[in-house]
């Protein structure tokens, strides 16, 4: 069972700035134990984010892309309470969805 | 005969990715894992993959990376593309055992910006690898990297 | 104890490549420093921590709702930056991490080895349990200044023996803690080592934990942080929760007040 992801979506101007953290090993099956076992591969392969529910950014990742992965990209075209949806696919097939809305700039 | 099976292995078998940036990108599936990509141990055959063999090198790609890393299993990138029409932005390790890192493919509603964690093996130039109108661009910027200190 | 051994032992520490120390510098790793931080993964550690500590758990299945971490029962905001301090239903000087045990194990029946065993998680695992509770709970803080006060006579115990101890050369290596931490610009490889007798340099480190370490993948707490500092100094190992860890807590605790709570920090 993932945890869930924090996503922040924040308007500056018209343009929501998306900062997403994600909770993943994104294991690249060339790390070992401590019993000395290889920890098997697994990591996200695909990441979809959507404004409103269109997609906008489509990410393909390898396992290079570091532990509890960061994305951040810029929505433009954005208002207060869009919906950003972000849905992650992993290796083994699991999967994960949340979402946020497009808040105002602090 | 021939001509047709030639044409099927093209498009199900290493084209199929030089061929993905014709067909429409955002349809209601992500896109496919670059396997063949993402799998190539040469940052040639890696590069191939996107179909960016003779991409040009530009300075309308900016890379946002440190000098140095102190652990090399975070590092951050940050990529904005400042060529018009940019479909996609691909992010490559040149030192890594699999150079190819990250594949973004970017709707006209979103800036061509992104911004993502890497692990780098070892001192290494960070490559990106912008496609526009598709044409590919690339530029990179070498990111020492070391091992902390205390502990 | 030699003039030699003190003499290798400053120089351990002042000798560093001189060429590396224009690229190298803070400035050269500030960009990625700034970034990370921006964005904390321990963030999600946060919500985890909360989760905990709202549930009903361990053996009398009980949240940690009733928990005292100084201010009375249940109130949190603004416990930590009080901490250590003495609580009088144990009779000692306490800081979180202890106070946490305390509380799983009077409120909600858990056993002191299961949880001093679990406490700091290994690198790359998912993480404690107790990491995630005690930053949490210092979170509840986040913004306020630390405030160690020594009104009571075992907490000005406590803070002297923190001293002494702080000063104290032990060990193989014949170190103390002010060996390293106790003058101005000096760093082992790339770490800048704190220097923790100067106030400014202290404040701007002692709000920052728990913090997330990223080579290690989870969030880790004053206690881990003394107890690497002792495994560094190959001295012998650091009992979770111990007087000599409360005491060294609240010695530094004292000398940061002041320091804005911000936690969770990133360290690399």
């Amino acid at each position: 069972m993932s945890e869930p992801m924090r996503i922040r979506a924040t308007l500056q101007g018209d343009v929501a700035d998306v900062r997403i953290l994600m909770r993943h090993p994104m294991e690249t099956g060339l790390r070992k134990d401590a019993q000395g076992q290889i920890v098997p591969v697994h990591f996200i392969q695909n990441v979809t984010v959507a404004h409103n529910g269109k997609i906008v950014l489509d990410a393909q990742w390898s396992q290079a892309v570091s532990r509890d992965p960061f994305l951040g990209l810029r929505v433009k075209g954005a208002k207060v309470g869009d919906k950003i949806t972000v849905t992650w696919t992993d290796s083994k097939g699991d999967k994960r969805m949340d979402e946020a809305s497009v808040t105002g700039a602090s | 005969m021939h001509e047709q099976r030639r044409r099927f292995l093209l498009i199900t078998g290493a084209g199929a990715a030089a061929l993905s940036g014709l067909l429409p990108p955002f349809n209601a599936d992500a896109a496919t894992w670059n396997k063949a990509g993402f799998e190539s141990k040469a940052l040639n055959d890696a590069i191939k993959s996107l179909g960016a063999a003779n991409a040009t090198e530009t300075r309308d790609i900016s890379i946002t990376a440190p000098d140095i890393a102190e652990n090399g299993a975070v590092v951050p990138v940050a990529i904005l593309s400042k060529i018009p029409n940019t479909q996609s932005i691909s992010i490559l390790a040149e030192k890594n055992p699999f150079p190819l890192a990250a594949t973004f493919d970017i709707a006209d509603s979103a800036e061509p910006y992104a911004s993502v964690r890497l692990k780098l093996g070892e001192t290494t130039h960070v490559r990106a690898i912008v496609k526009a109108e598709g044409k590919f661009y690339t530029a990179s910027k070498e990111v020492k990297v070391t091992v902390g200190g205390c502990g | 104890m030699s003039s030699v051994r003190r003499w290798l032992a400053a120089f351990a520490v002042a000798a560093l490549p001189c060429c590396l120390a224009a690229q190298t510098g803070p400035d050269g790793l500030a960009l990625a420093r700034k970034m990370l931080a921006e964005d904390n993964p321990g963030e999600l550690w946060i919500d985890r921590g909360k989760d905990l500590f709202f549930q009903k758990r361990g053996p009398r299945n009980e949240s940690l709702e009733r928990c005292d971490f100084g201010l009375g029962p249940g109130k949190l905001e603004g416990a930590s930056v009080r901490l250590p301090r003495y609580f009088a239903d144990t009779d000692r000087v306490q800081d979180l991490e202890s106070r946490l045990l305390t509380c799983m194990l009077e409120l909600q029946g858990f056993k002191r080895e299961d949880l001093a065993k679990t406490a700091i998680s290994p690198a790359l695992s998912n993480g404690s349990d107790i990491e995630a509770l005690a930053l949490y709970v210092t979170s509840r803080s986040n913004g306020m200044k630390m405030n160690v006060t020594l009104d009571h006579p075992r907490e000005r115990e406590m803070y002297e023996v923190g001293r002494y101890l702080f000063h104290r050369r032990a060990g193989q290596t014949d170190f103390a803690c002010v060996t390293c931490h106790g003058e101005p610009d000096k760093r082992i490889r790339l770490q800048d080592l704190v220097n923790m007798t100067d106030q400014k340099e202290i404040q701007e480190v002692v709000g920052s934990w728990p913090a997330y370490r990223g080579s290690h993948g989870v969030v880790r707490t004053m206690q881990w942080r003394l107890s690497d500092c002792f495994w560094q100094m190959r001295l012998p190992e650091l009992a979770y929760g111990s007087d000599v860890s409360i005491a060294l807590t609240t010695y530094l605790h004292r000398q940061g007040n002041g320091a804005v709570v911000h936690v969770p920090g990133f360290k690399r």
